[in-house]
């Protein structure tokens, strides 16, 4: 019979080792990025802002600026993003297909110089409904963004529900962004159903 | 129980001592002079709070180490709100709703973290149970009185005996 003394260190050990078991399983095969920091902003209402559209926009890419009232009335995405910003430019083609699916991108330009947010989208389309321009990176600030690009799932109240950090890769359109607008969509409807919809949402 | 206090005493040492560190470097200002404020005592107040508050670009620097552009924009922002008539908390409070908990270099104490502050002091503590029972137990059992043989014994030890040496 094993006396407690013996079992309690191998015990401590074995549960240790399961715990960091998991996680390196986790950061290692499980493809978890660690550096990613959770949203405090999910479930809150998207932050007031009303930023300018880019200046000097050609009439065949031209769209109007952006504002936090445009939000309301459907699951939309927000996407952060910059010319400069490399993995920007690789998401492009995704924000694209998602554009030709209809779904409403609304575009943040973070600290951008209007020709060069111009030349890239006349190279790569203009997948965005409309484009605020944050000079200061002030609204950034206020979705919490802290890597670009960011991308933000907001529902029909205006309520942010997702955000994503980094570029979408085109494999996530459907196993990670489409269910989760889907879900977004649907949460609502129920909310509005029970009469708990939030009409305003400062 | 001499070695317990020892080891206490090395555990400990840390705690009492951090006012020894005289090695530290004097770093670098990631500062630039178009941030600081005119108010000595408002900019005073700024670079304590920035060095609470995590840069999330690099994530193991306060945001008055980091050169982060974010940084930069989180400093800026924080004068802002000190300028604005915020107090030191509420400036603080601004930036943790829109980058939660994380962005706190000293992580609060509250029911989400409680495992993170507890935690090591009742696994210490256990541990000194432990120790102390481990002790106890076996100094009970060295002090404790050892009956003499009965005569049924002592047959049964000398015929081992016997036998032993008959080999």
């Amino acid at each position: 019979m094993l006396r407690p003394i013996t079992i309690i260190p191998v015990a401590i050990f074995a549960a240790l080792a399961a715990v960091f078991g998991v996680y390196l399983w986790q950061v290692g095969p499980g493809g978890k990025d660690i550096s990613q920091i959770p949203s405090a902003m999910i479930d809150k209402p998207a932050p007031q802002f009303d930023l300018q559209p880019i200046g000097n926009m050609p009439e065949t890419l031209k769209v109007p600026g952006f504002k936090t009232a445009d939000l309301k009335g459907k699951v939309s995405l927000v996407n952060v993003w910059a010319s400069w910003c490399p993995p920007c430019r690789i998401e492009h083609p995704v924000l694209m297909t998602l554009a030709e699916q209809g779904i409403p991108i609304y575009g943040i330009n973070y600290k951008d110089k209007p020709e060069d947010a111009i030349r890239f989208l006349s190279q790569l389309g203009n997948p965005f409904k409309q484009i605020g321009v944050d000079n200061t990176g002030r609204t950034a600030i206020d979705w919490g963004v802290y890597g670009y690009p960011e991308t933000f799932i907001v529902d029909a109240s205006g309520h942010i529900r997702y955000r994503h950090v980094g570029q979408i890769y085109p494999h996530q359109l459907d196993s990670l962004i489409l269910p989760l607008m889907k879900q977004a969509a649907q949460s609502v409807a129920g909310d509005a159903r029970t009469g708990t919809a939030e009409a305003g949402g400062s | 129980m001499r070695l317990v206090l020892f080891t206490l005493a090395l555990l400990a040492a840390p705690l009492i001592a951090p006012g020894l560190s005289l090695y530290a470097p004097a770093p670098a200002l990631a500062l630039q002079p178009d941030e600081i404020l005119k108010d000595p005592a408002l900019e005073a107040r700024a670079r304590e709070i920035s060095k609470e508050l995590r840069c999330l670009v690099c994530q193991n620097q306060s945001i008055d180490d980091s050169d982060a552009t974010l940084a930069r924009d989180l400093r800026i922002l924080v004068r802002d709100r000190l300028k604005a008539g915020d107090t030191d908390a509420e400036a603080v409070e601004f930036i943790v709703e829109r980058y939660g908990d994380f962005v706190l270099l000293r992580p609060p104490f509250k029911n989400s973290t409680l495992i993170l502050w507890i935690g090591p002091g009742v696994i210490f503590l256990l541990g000194i149970i432990g120790v102390t029972l481990w002790h106890r137990r076996r100094r009970e059992a060295v002090a404790a009185p050892v009956a003499p043989l009965s005569a049924a014994e002592r047959d049964q030890v000398d015929a081992l005996l016997a036998e032993k040496s008959d080999r």
